[in-house]
């Protein structure tokens, strides 16, 4: 068996010291080690976006990162979004327009579109369509999702 | 209540990451479940071996020998082995032979991988022509899993006096449901006084189709089993029948280690062996009048069912039953025919056999116009049922049905005609884009077929709790749909009271009745109602018990629940499917009412087909339905955009590649499902007519949405590019290629 290593990451804000596998994805380390169960896992080989976190301000899909490449790291999962139980203003659009239906790409979903608003406050739905063609929804035919997005810009954008 | 866009009850953990999913769940000291698998299509097992350079000692490893009760999978036909035995014939590739558990998942891998099963190969069938031609017996004497005839009049007497008798022969491919989340069961087995006590939390549509398999598997009374449906990623059908085979995995494996199992499949193991749609074949022959006046109809269904019936009985008969389309017909003949191959099982996947033959009647139609020198619009509207014909089965339509207005709309949203002109004329051009537009009209039966509903005597109930409020007690399940959402919608508008006073309980099958499937479009049309006479019963007992005056507030009713429960510790009331007295059914015959009723569409698609490339953008999509009331316009309209996107990707680029009997893109990287950049902005429209079979005039809605885009989306291909061989889907650039050439070359 190989032997574990040790690092050190800042998840949702918090520091973090974890001892795991070393071929162990951020994924796996994200949901076992952390519990941190929001982000999902759809593919294995990041074609779906399911496990898309934030990691340095970039959207990554964590099921591809080997997790000793986030040694240091900051890393922002579905479950740093809300501030304690006040929702952040993609999460609240989601759910007012039932941008998420079985809820399972939902955590990666609104992880792209937070990163999307940031980069872009006000898209076109082209953009928003382009900008989260990495998600993979089977529930939705994307409608309820892109008219989310779209809200959330025309009302001040994701950092509201 | 019922109308209002109610928010999504789970939405909130949804977008917060905190609902609970079957791998979600933390279990302290599971073991980790692997499936060794058969890799052959067909032959007779001889021998298992256990390679070298694995601690054996430390796994628990089952094989069919150690089954303690039937192995057999309970459903339709008790056919399919949850383990295949020493001696035993192997029916298909991915046939489940050895279960593995380890602490380590990595290590339950490896060892999943050093496993080898010694084989005695047969000839395998592996397409529907083979089965059909009986070039080897491989299911009972014809290798059929069902076979159905419908007869109404007789075409034979038609063909040769009809002005115009057109044929054509119509396949579909295999389609995966692609739910995001992986098949995922967790088992735990404990020995209790009263014997062995059985419990799964899995990802499940049907409580209770796993709790009779789980009785079966383990030889166990009612009681002993306990079934947990979690927060499910999707399922589509996909997990109709499906969880009965990795629950029983797992809980095997729960037992025999005594230690708690977690099997979860990986999208490659999800996609290779789980069900998938029903390949089809389906052959027309149609006989007009000189006016183009339908005069008769013959349907040659044929699905490829894989190695066991699992669903394939009642899909066949659902395909059987849709496929003369919306058209009033005098003489209608249909033979329709599941046939076994030895491939994975087909199963469940919305729209459940109504698709294959929808595409058929629907793409056959258009095609019969152009022969017949009309327009596709008007041969559709001088042939569409309406109120008091009769269909196949001798069912009289009974409502006012209206699909001219219904198609008008539609027509009308996507700017039909006049598209039509200039696409026509742009066409013309030396371009490489062409343009498009087409329909299809369409129907969906609602609930179960034939006497299904009776048969299942569905019950569902209401619950009063401590604190005042209100729960709602069925099985069925929440998949994104909406059931949580809808169901309380339905009961609170019963008894008047306000959304957030009800919720639905926990679907687990110690605490909830058997509401029958979660499945056929049936949930809020067949178990709402049950529960709306459910809501208005406890209703009642409240007041014949004294602890409610009528008229009452929220507030009043609250505290009258409290109380209720307060004194009698449980308050609870329960509602059950009684068939209506004007629906008919016999099995025998195929006579009657086949649905209780109907939803119907008129869909509309614009495709953009790039000559260089040979790919299909769709343009434009509306979405035209009559589903009776809605009940939640904002979940509704995502259920139908998400049967739109799913029928936009069987028409156009899902194809499953299977050799040898095995699917071969098994991943999502050649497993191509749309993306929100491959579609437009669907566009959906509903007329409301309220039916009074459903719960405040609903009907059935979740499936309908995946009959009609792949016939409306080849007929807009054929709009665009003239005529040509456009009889299967998916239509992928490949293929379409090809039939673009068989015009060049002839």
């Amino acid at each position: 068996m190989a032997e574990p290593i040790t690092l050190k990451m800042t998840v949702n804000g918090t520091d973090c010291v974890v001892t795991v596998h070393p071929f162990a994805r951020l994924l796996d380390v994200l949901r076992e080690d952390l519990r941190l169960t929001g982000t999902k896992e759809g593919c294995g080989e990041g074609e779906c976006g399911a496990c898309t976190v934030l990691m340095n301000g970039r959207v990554v899909n964590s099921c591809l990162v080997p997790v000793v490449q986030a040694q240091g790291a900051v890393v922002v999962t579905v479950e740093g979004l809300a501030q304690g139980e006040r929702l952040s203003s993609v999460q609240d659009a989601f759910l007012t327009y039932n941008g998420a239906q079985c809820g399972f790409c939902t955590p990666g979903m609104l992880i792209s579109a937070t990163d999307l608003l940031n980069r872009c406050p006000n898209p076109t739905d082209g953009e928003i369509r382009d900008g989260l063609a990495g998600n993979l929804c089977r529930c939705t035919g994307y409608v309820k999702i892109v008219d989310a997005v779209r809200a959330v810009a025309a009302d001040g954008g994701a950092a509201r | 209540m019922i109308g209002a866009s109610s928010i999504r009850k789970e939405g909130r953990a949804k977008v917060m990451g905190t609902a609970c999913y079957t791998d979600d769940k933390f279990v302290p000291d599971a073991l980790h479940g692997v499936t060794v698998r058969s890799q052959v299509p067909r032959g007779i097992l001889k021998g298992i071996q256990f390679g070298a350079g694995i601690p054996w000692g430390e796994f628990t490893i089952v094989t069919a020998a150690d089954i303690p009760g039937t192995n057999r999978v309970a459903s339709v036909v008790h056919d399919q082995p949850f383990l295949v035995g020493i001696g035993e014939e192997i029916t298909h590739p991915e046939q489940p032979v050895v279960l593995l558990a380890h602490p380590d998942r990595r290590l339950a891998e490896k060892a999943r991988m050093a496993v080898t099963l010694e084989v005695e190969e047969r000839p395998a069938i592996l397409e529907i022509q083979a089965s059909l031609d009986l070039e080897q017996v491989i299911y009972g004497t014809h290798n059929l899993l069902k076979e159905i005839r419908i007869q109404k009049g007789d075409p034979e007497a038609v063909w040769t006096r009809a002005a115009h008798v057109i044929e054509g022969e119509y396949r579909t491919g295999a389609q995966e449901q692609m739910y995001l989340e992986t098949n995922a069961m967790v088992a735990v087995v404990e020995q209790e006084a009263a014997g062995l006590r059985v419990t799964v939390w899995g990802s499940l549509q049907c409580p209770y189709y796993v709790h009779g398999a789980l009785k079966q598997l383990f030889g166990l009374p009612e009681g002993q089993v306990r079934v947990v449906a979690m927060e499910m990623g999707g399922a589509f059908g996909g997990k109709e029948d499906y969880p009965s085979v990795n629950a029983g995995h797992a809980a095997l494996l729960a037992w025999k280690s005594g230690r708690p199992v977690k099997v979860v499949y990986d999208r490659e193991e999800d996609l290779a062996c789980t069900t998938k749609r029903h390949p089809s074949r389906t052959r027309l022959k149609t006989a007009f009048d000189a006016e183009g006046h339908l005069l008769a109809i013959e349907v040659d269904f044929v699905l490829d069912g894989g190695a066991y019936a699992t669903m394939s009985p009642v899909v066949l008969s659902r395909g059987a039953l849709h496929s003369a389309s919306v058209y009033r017909c005098p003489h209608v003949k249909v033979h329709a025919r599941a046939v076994a191959t030895n491939t994975p099982p087909s199963g469940a996947f919305r729209g459940f056999g109504a698709p294959q033959s929808l595409f058929a009647m629907e793409r056959h139609m258009d095609i019969c116009a152009r022969k017949l020198g009309l327009d596709a619009v008007d041969l559709r509207r001088k042939n569409f049922l309406r109120m008091g014909d009769t269909m196949a089965t001798g069912q009289v339509i009974r409502e006012d049905l209206d699909l001219g207005g219904l198609m008008d709309r539609a027509l009308e949203e996507i700017d039909y005609h006049r598209k039509r002109t200039t696409f026509a004329a742009a066409n013309d051009r030396e371009s490489p884009i062409k343009r498009g537009v087409g329909l299809a009209v369409f129907m969906h039966g609602c609930g179960f077929t034939g006497g299904g509903e009776s048969y299942l005597a569905s019950v569902a109930g209401v619950e009063g709790l401590a604190d005042g409020t209100v729960s709602v007690l069925a099985a069925s399940t929440e998949m994104g749909q909406g059931k949580n959402t809808v169901f309380a919608q339905i009961v609170a508008d019963a008894l008047k009271l306000p959304f957030e006073m009800v919720e639905t309980a926990e679907v687990d099958t110690d605490r909830v009745p058997n509401s029958g499937p979660t499945v056929a479009s049936r949930s809020t049309m067949m178990v709402g109602r049950i529960l709306e006479d459910a809501a208005i019963g406890f209703k009642q007992s409240l007041v014949q018990h004294g602890f409610l005056k009528e008229p009452y507030t929220a507030d009043s009713f609250r505290e009258a629940v409290a109380k209720a429960v307060a004194t009698l510790g449980s308050v609870k009331c329960y509602g059950q499917y009684h068939r209506p007295p004007n629906i008919t059914w016999n099995d025998a015959t195929y006579q009657g009412d086949a649905y209780p009723t109907y939803s119907w569409a008129c869909y509309a698609a614009e495709v953009a087909v790039d000559m260089d490339t040979y790919e299909v953008k769709v343009e434009d999509f509306v979405a035209v339905q009559e589903v009776g009331r809605v009940v939640n316009p904002t979940l509704a309209a995502g259920q139908i955009e998400g049967g739109v996107a799913q029928g936009v990707g069987w028409g156009l680029w899902e194809e499953v590649t299977i050799k040898n009997g095995r699917m071969i893109n098994n991943q999502m990287t050649n497993y191509i499902i749309p993306t929100s950049a491959d579609l437009p902005q669907i566009r959906v429209v509903f007329l409301e007519n309220p039916h009074p079979a459903g719960p405040g005039g609903a009907k059935g809605l979740g499936e309908l949405p995946m009959d009609g885009p792949a016939p409306a989306l080849l007929n807009a291909l054929e709009n665009a590019l003239g005529p040509l061989r456009l009889d299967e889907v998916p239509m992928t650039p490949d293929r379409l290629l090809g039939r673009c050439e068989e015009v060049v070359h002839g």
